[in-house]
């Protein structure tokens, strides 16, 4: 055991008291059992197939705080996140580091039997809703990262919505944190339950800035119901100091459709893990991603796609833009099991190095036991058109302009799968101030500035 | 059609014989004890004459093995292996006093195995254009043109023989470019190999025809642990054949090979390989575990090398013939086809690995699998800071025959350079029900038109070898496919 | 004054020389046809007038309106007045035509020190000047030539030059792969944007197409050089006769 994982081995051996104290018996009940299996696993090590880019442990090794005694975090969320999307109507909630933000404003009315709210609350108030679904996708057994946080994690945000309740609004989760200028982790899990017929569409912004190093570790816990379709964003914009450790782990019943877009645009260290399984006939998975990074961020998207029913599509988009010394990483798994027939799934992977320290690795995979099947993926590592700078050119364009435009459509197409249109308009705007090198030199809440 | 069903007739009456090659030679082997230690090293060192510099370059290799543990990495389901119950050494021809030097020399019982295997080992009776070396067990039986070859400076020989006779090549060349340490079997293949060819073709020379080693396993319980080191001097080019076959035993016997490739300035060098190692039975008994380093190194400018594979035999294939691209505008290729039926398995693809500005590469990987066999692809293809204006194109699709196989590709692309083009695309899908449709209502049999469209599906790679080898290609991708489908 | 003038010009791509001494006036207000067999390297002499970096100028000198185009770039030659009209346009996914146009002709504009267009100034300009080559609306607001078949990607080219208004235009084989009436509609569009100050290069294989763009001049290229130039008339013995007459008079 090294030191990164006996630090924390040792903090939850002293502190489990305090940490199952100040949480509920849902969360409690396979908390040891998690620790075990981390204790079991440790940090994966460069070795690890799945982590063959990020080096986890060394994350982990510096000595963070932690809000274990559950102090109610000082920040008033609403003053230090002010960049809305311009015409967006959302249910807005927050996260402080790991704590559900509960001095929310008053919450518009929800339809009947939907859920929005604190996981410990919740998991106090409801705990059989709760431990239905609790633990239930991220297995702690086999991945450390999940051990990890299911070991530590007291708070988040949990989501139901009922059988055939269409969630128009969307809810928009917001990370924030208030770390005081000391080395901070953070611990959070989201639980989203969409029953039969259901459907949501769910926001997430990590917008974790500051000064000090700052680790976050998220867990997201997603089951769409029989023919439940749930839209899933993410968009990361914190800074150079952050590090995000997230794992999205999705169940998906017959006829359901999960729908994921992730957006990198400022980072320091980022490692999401999607991991969807699909259990009945007939799901879709669509999963999007782009990453712009520049300077020395690092991103790796991992992505495992298990079809285990027949009939289901599963389609894949991840593109990447690096420029100076980014590092990216894209692994997409695609398993297709023994009597998953008629699976239909495809992967395109394309990235862009802007310079020769950047790095891209890409590694699609196929790992197919059915024969009535149809896979193919596509991953290219390369640069912009230069038959279009051209014609650009001849009609007038700079040089400079024309890679801009082509680089806004190359980012443009994994943005444009997004369904809410507000996101998606910010989002062309965002990637284009960030292309423009206008985000990244300004330094607070960038957007707002502007 | 007439033609195609001659053809098919042909391919029928080869398939009935399941795999024709399993027959084992009666002939006076001597085969060392069983185990491997330092002792045993200096016994093969021995026996070979060799110098004290490649007995010390085997007992590194030995110490470093030591310290090693069996890769698990690779998609394998790979039983333990144990290296003390194998024969490090078998010699076919024990019974001769001097190694033969004409063909009365050449025990005829050898002479007719490798007659039954098509490799007539009279000159006057072989492929025209086509120089063998052909290997039994650990020890090359018989290199037929070498004088020919000698006119125009080409050595191709033995390695043992080599070392004896040409050993500072050896010597520079030996472990440049696969390093006894590189990995598991390859430090093992450096303590203990036995035979295997030497290539060496100076400068500015075309070699006039194809040379080619035949390597066949007869002894039981024995490793086969070849070695072959190609050398292409500046401006030269020569196209090598590898074969390989194996008598149909119960027991799983291990073929851990390296082969070296250095290409220099200009030269080309062609690489082809039929592997047909007896791949077990039906049932997965028996076959040969093939675990192989081979790599190249084009280390010359504008050098230029080409990898050529059909895989149809083996129970265990753990393969990837890669090229190092060091010099500026050097090119490689690499296209394969790997088929797996019943309970084989086969982990095999390529490294590119581009050091040199302006260099290319090439892959083209076909796989097919039946039975309950898994077959995986695995590739990669990375571009140094240093190497600018790389391209790449790789191309892996995969073919299913039947619902109880596996086909996964792990394709690793690492790219560190702004000016690389690298582009990755597979599939995966079963055979096409409407072409199998097409053939029948013309009144091909399913069976035959599986073969005739895994032929198609090959055609690509197939093509890129030399003509003989092409129509031995084709049968055994046919062969290896009986009783795939029903 | 010239506007262009090609004096020995020497160009190669891939290390191989296509055009080997070129001599060529054009002055304000003509039309001039270059005709040649395939590979005589027409489509190499639009692309060197324009700076295309994949060709290399060897030897020789180009000046355009007293300017030597070697010291400029492919932008710069643009917006001094040089419009290509590309034998293949390239399809640009995610560049929509509105967006792609407004940079172009807000450059142009700047070139000029006029101030850029508002949004609907530039709209209206679009409008107007899509009745030019009856470009459909539909495709002004999809990607640049993205699914566009191959009239309307020629549609699209006079469009651009309508928008950017160049004082000499090269069309390089904008007849190939056109029906007839796209054919009609793209010379008319052609004609229309006519001027007595400006100059048109038209390349071609076929006579039709100057059926409707009357040539004043015209060239006969072959193997990298200009073997002949004479009136209109030149066109019509070329297309009766092939070029095998030519050949023979050059002795081959």
């Amino acid at each position: 055991m090294n030191n990164a994982e006996k630090q924390y081995t040792d903090l939850y051996s002293r502190f489990s008291g305090m940490i199952k104290g100040n949480s509920s018996d849902v969360m409690n009940s396979v908390r040891d059992r998690a620790m075990d299996s981390f204790l079991k696993l440790g940090f994966p090590g460069k070795k690890d197939e799945k982590f063959r880019y990020t080096d986890v442990a060394s994350c982990f090794a510096p000595d963070y705080g932690m809000n274990l005694g559950r102090v109610k975090p000082k920040v008033n969320p609403y003053e230090s996140f002010k960049c809305n999307v311009a015409n967006i109507s959302t249910f807005q909630i927050f996260t402080v580091n790991d704590s559900f933000y509960t001095d929310m404003k008053a919450p518009a009315s929800m339809p009947e039997g939907v859920m929005i709210g604190g996981l410990h609350d919740m998991a106090l108030k409801y705990p059989e809703l709760v431990g239905r679904y609790y633990a239930r996708a991220a297995c702690a057994d086999a991945d450390s990262l999940v051990a990890f946080n299911t070991a530590f994690a007291q708070d988040g945000v949990f989501i139901y919505v009922p059988d055939n309740v269409v969630l128009d609004k969307p809810v928009q989760i917001v990370n924030v944190r208030s770390s005081e200028g000391i080395d901070f982790m953070a611990n959070r899990r989201l639980l989203i339950a969409l029953g039969r017929g259901a459907q949501a569409k769910v926001l997430v912004c990590d917008h974790a800035q500051g000064d000090s190093r700052f680790l976050s570790t998220q867990t997201a816990e997603i089951f769409t119901g029989e023919n439940a379709v749930l839209d899933y964003y993410e968009v990361e914009e914190t800074d150079s100091s952050n590090i995000r450790m997230a794992g999205t782990y999705v169940r998906q019943e017959a006829g359901s459709s999960f729908r994921m877009s992730g957006v990198t645009l400022t980072n320091g260290l980022t490692r999401n893990t999607i991991g969807v399984t699909l259990e009945g006939e007939g799901a879709e998975t669509i999963l999007n991603g782009l990453v712009i990074a520049d300077k020395k961020q690092h991103v790796d998207n991992n992505t495992v796609i298990d079809h285990k029913a027949s009939h289901c599509v599963s389609r894949e988009l991840f593109k990447y833009v690096l420029d100076d010394a980014a590092v990216g990483a894209f692994a997409g798994k695609v398993l297709v099991r023994p009597g998953a027939v008629k699976t239909d799934s495809e992967q395109v992977d394309k990235n862009l190095c802007l310079t020769k320290d950047a790095r891209m690795y890409a590694q699609p995979q196929l790992e197919i036991y059915a024969d009535d099947v149809k896979c193919s993926h596509g991953a290219t590592v390369g640069q912009l058109d230069e038959s279009a700078v051209f014609y650009m050119r001849q009609r007038g364009l700079s040089l400079k302009e024309a890679r801009m435009l082509l680089m806004f459509a190359f980012a443009g197409e994994v943005i444009d799968s997004i369904k809410l249109e507000p996101l998606k308009e910010r989002l062309h705007r965002l990637a284009e101030l960030r292309f423009r090198g206008e985000l990244s030199k300004c330094n607070g809440c960038r957007v707002c500035k502007k | 059609m007439q033609k195609e069903k001659e053809n098919n007739k042909f391919v029928r009456e080869v398939a009935d014989e399941k795999y024709k090659y399993g027959f084992t030679t009666q002939v006076d082997t001597d085969i060392i004890p069983k185990g491997l230690n330092e002792d045993v090293i200096r016994l093969i060192s021995a026996k070979k004459q060799e110098p004290d510099w490649l007995l010390q370059f085997r007992l590194d290799a030995y110490r470093y093995w030591l310290t090693l543990e069996m890769p698990r990495w690779a998609h394998l389901d790979i039983p333990d292996i144990d290296f003390q119950d194998i024969s490090y050494y078998a010699d076919p021809l024990a019974g001769k006093k001097n190694r033969p030097g004409s063909m009365d020399e050449v025990d005829p019982e050898l002479v007719k195995t490798f007659n039954k295997l098509g490799i007539p080992l009279e000159e006057q009776m072989a492929l025209s254009g086509v120089a063998v070396d052909a290997v039994m067990d650990s020890v090359s039986v018989k290199t037929t043109f070498k004088e020919t070859l000698m006119d125009k400076g080409i050595i191709f020989c033995s390695i043992s023989e080599a070392v004896r006779q040409h050993p500072d090549l050896v010597r520079q060349y030996l472990g440049s470019v696969v390093s006894s340490r590189d990995n598991f079997f390859a430090a093992l293949n450096s303590a203990v190999f036995s035979d295997g060819s030497f290539v060496y073709i100076p400068k500015g020379v075309r070699c006039p025809m194809e040379l080619s080693t035949y390597f066949r396993i007869n002894a039981a319980e024995t490793g086969q642990f070849e070695r072959t080191l190609i050398i292409a001097d500046d401006d030269s080019y020569v196209s090598y054949l590898e074969g390989c076959t194996a008598p149909m035993r119960d027991s799983n016997q291990l073929h851990a090979a390296i082969v070296e490739i250095y290409v220099h300035d200009r030269a080309e060098v062609k690489y082809s390989t039929v592997q047909n190692w007896y791949p077990g039975d039906k049932d997965g008994k028996g076959g040969i575990y093939n675990f192989v380093t081979k790599r190249g190194l084009c280390k010359g400018v504008a050098s230029k090398l080409s990898w050529t594979q059909v895989e149809t035999g083996s129970a265990i294939t753990w393969k990837y013939p890669s090229c190092v691209l060091a010099g500026d505008d050097s090119q490689a290729e690499f296209y394969s086809v790997a088929v797996t039926n019943n309970y084989q398995q086969a982990d095999t693809g390529t490294k590119m690995i581009h050091l040199g500005r302006n260099t290319k590469s090439t892959i083209i990987s076909k796989g097919i699998s039946a039975g309950r066999s898994q077959n995986s692809y695995r590739g990669l293809v990375r571009v140094s800071p240093k190497a600018d204006n790389v391209r790449n194109y790789s191309q892996c699709d995969s073919l299913l025959l039947g619902d109880k196989c596996g086909a996964h590709t792990f394709p690793y692309m690492d790219i560190h350079n702004d000016t690389a083009v690298v582009e990755h695309e597979a599939t995966t899908s079963k055979i096409s029900e409407e072409q199998l449709f097409y053939c029948n209502q013309r009144g091909i049999s399913t069976e035959d038109a599986i073969g005739l469209i895994v032929n198609g599906y090959a055609k690509e790679v197939v093509n890129k070898l030399p003509m003989e080898f092409a129509v031995e290609a084709q049968k055994l991708l046919q062969i290896s496919l009986e009783g795939s489908v029903g | 004054m010239n506007m262009l003038e090609i004096k020995d010009l020497h160009a190669s791509v891939n290390g191989k020389e296509i055009l080997k001494g070129i001599n060529l006036t054009v002055k304000p207000g003509e039309v001039h046809a270059i005709m040649g067999p395939n590979g005589s390297g027409k489509s190499t002499l639009s692309s060197v007038i324009v700076g295309n970096p994949a060709f290399e100028v060897t030897k020789g000198s180009m000046t355009f309106n007293g300017k030597d185009l070697s010291q400029l770039s492919p932008e710069e030659r643009s917006r001094e007045g040089l419009f290509l009209s590309f034998q293949y346009p390239v399809e640009i996914p995610g560049v929509s035509m509105v967006n792609f146009m407004r940079a172009a002709v807000n450059e142009h504009r700047k070139y000029k020190g006029l101030p850029a267009l508002t949004a609907s100034e530039f709209l209206r300009l679009m409008r107007d000047k899509r009745k030019v080559v009856e470009l459909d609306n539909k495709l002004a607001n999809r990607s640049v030539n993205e699914g566009f078949s191959g009239g309307e990607k020629k549609k699209n080219e006079i469009f651009q030059m309508a928008m950017l208004e160049p004082c000499l235009s090269i069309l390089d084989e904008t007849d190939s792969g056109l029906d007839i009436d796209a054919l009609r509609i793209v010379a008319d569009g052609v004609n229309k944007l006519k001027t007595p100050e400006t100059s048109v290069i038209v390349i071609t294989h076929y006579q039709r197409l100057l059926d409707y763009i009357k040539p004043d001049i015209v060239h006969v290229l072959y193997k990298g050089r200009i073997v002949k130039t004479a009136g209109p008339e030149l066109a019509l013995e070329l297309e009766e006769k092939g070029y095998d007459w030519i050949k023979k008079e050059l002795g081959e």
